[in-house]
């Protein structure tokens, strides 16, 4: 009856997309990078830019991913691919560019570089990985770290005298007129992983439209530095991290009216 | 009872020494197909295994919420 089986189901519905190369990733168990990863790939091979890539690489957890893609890669300084990536668009408009960041590098290093390559409405694609930590360093206090939450560098919890407020960067980089796309999303159930590819989806489509600015942030998970399992640390992105970090389309450029 | 058992209507394979054992997948499946396994692969990790194929739908959940991508899927 199994062999039977074996030979009826050949049409194969899921498998590794072209653009992710066939390597294991560094990454901890229930890291939700690699889902991330999966639907970059996937989108990719969606619009057929495989050949026509660059993406920038972070310095974080990510800092490898160039060995996972089957795309050309830039490294960028900490927090400075917005940086980077606006000098490579520029300097070769035809390539379809994106940039993956961390909350560390992006909310925290990167801000300036953020806001300004999004005010300037830089044709570039952004995917914004917030896990509230810092991951790669050993889990440390970020600018995303919510209130209250224990990390290395705050042994008693967040607290906004001393720290500020997390800081929610899919609003305010929709308050900006060169931003085209901004979007929250999250990948802890199998209905919102399908609508982070939609949005990923539509961020790639603002860039190949030329649009402007676009970018998708992710709710992850980070089960080593938060001390939980993984199906803890997702039952926490689904209710402590999704009440404060609402997920939603913030911003959708209809057409190209900022010219 | 093979009389009252339903068909599979697809087939998974789980890549024994690319998972992690982060368990993502046991609950994202709607049949209860998968579990957690006995051995250990080479990374150290006790793989999870296609426990119940009998049940499978070929839906592919199981393989969109596998942050490491060793799921495929047959339908």
């Amino acid at each position: 009856m199994k062999n039977k089986a074996k030979e009826k189901f050949t049409k194969q519905v899921f498998s590794r997309p072209r653009s992710l190369l066939d390597v294991s990733t560094h990454y901890c168990p229930g890291c939700h990078h690699g889902i991330a990863h999966r639907i970059l790939a996937e989108t990719i091979d969606h619009f057929d830019l495989r050949e026509k890539t660059i993406g920038v690489a972070p310095v974080g957890c990510a800092v490898l991913m160039y060995d996972y893609f089957d795309v050309d890669f830039v490294e960028a300084p900490h927090g400075r691919a917005p940086a980077v990536a606006t000098g490579v668009k520029r300097a070769q408009p035809d390539r379809f560019v994106f940039t993956y960041q961390g909350d560390g590098d992006l909310a925290a290093i990167g801000t300036s570089e953020i806001i300004h390559a999004a005010n300037r409405g830089e044709n570039l694609t952004v995917l914004f990985i917030n896990n509230t930590t810092y991951g790669m360093t050993g889990g440390q206090m970020a600018p995303t770290t919510m209130l209250g939450q224990k990390t290395s560098t705050s042994p008693y919890g967040r607290d906004f005298r001393n720290d500020g407020y997390p800081i929610r960067i899919a609003e305010m980089l929709a308050t900006l007129e060169g931003t085209a796309f901004s979007a929250r999303v999250a990948t802890s159930t199998p209905a919102q992983i399908r609508k982070a590819k939609e949005a990923v989806k539509k961020a790639f489509d603002m860039q190949i439209r030329g649009m402007g600015f676009s970018i998708v942030e992710i709710l992850s998970t980070c089960p080593t530095n938060w001390g939980m399992k993984p199906l803890d640390a997702q039952k926490r992105v689904l209710g402590e991290m999704s009440g404060y970090y609402p997920l939603g389309v913030y911003k959708e450029r209809k057409q190209a009216d900022f010219a | 009872m093979p009389g009252t058992a339903p068909l599979p209507k697809g087939r998974i394979e789980i890549d024994f020494e690319r998972c992690k054992a982060c368990e993502l997948c046991i609950p994202a499946c709607p049949k209860n197909c998968i579990e957690m396994g006995t051995g250990t692969n080479r990374q150290g990790f006790a793989a999870a295994v296609f426990a119940r194929p009998g049940d499978c739908t070929g839906c592919a959940v199981c393989a969109e919420c596998c942050p490491d991508v060793c799921i495929q899927v047959w339908r």
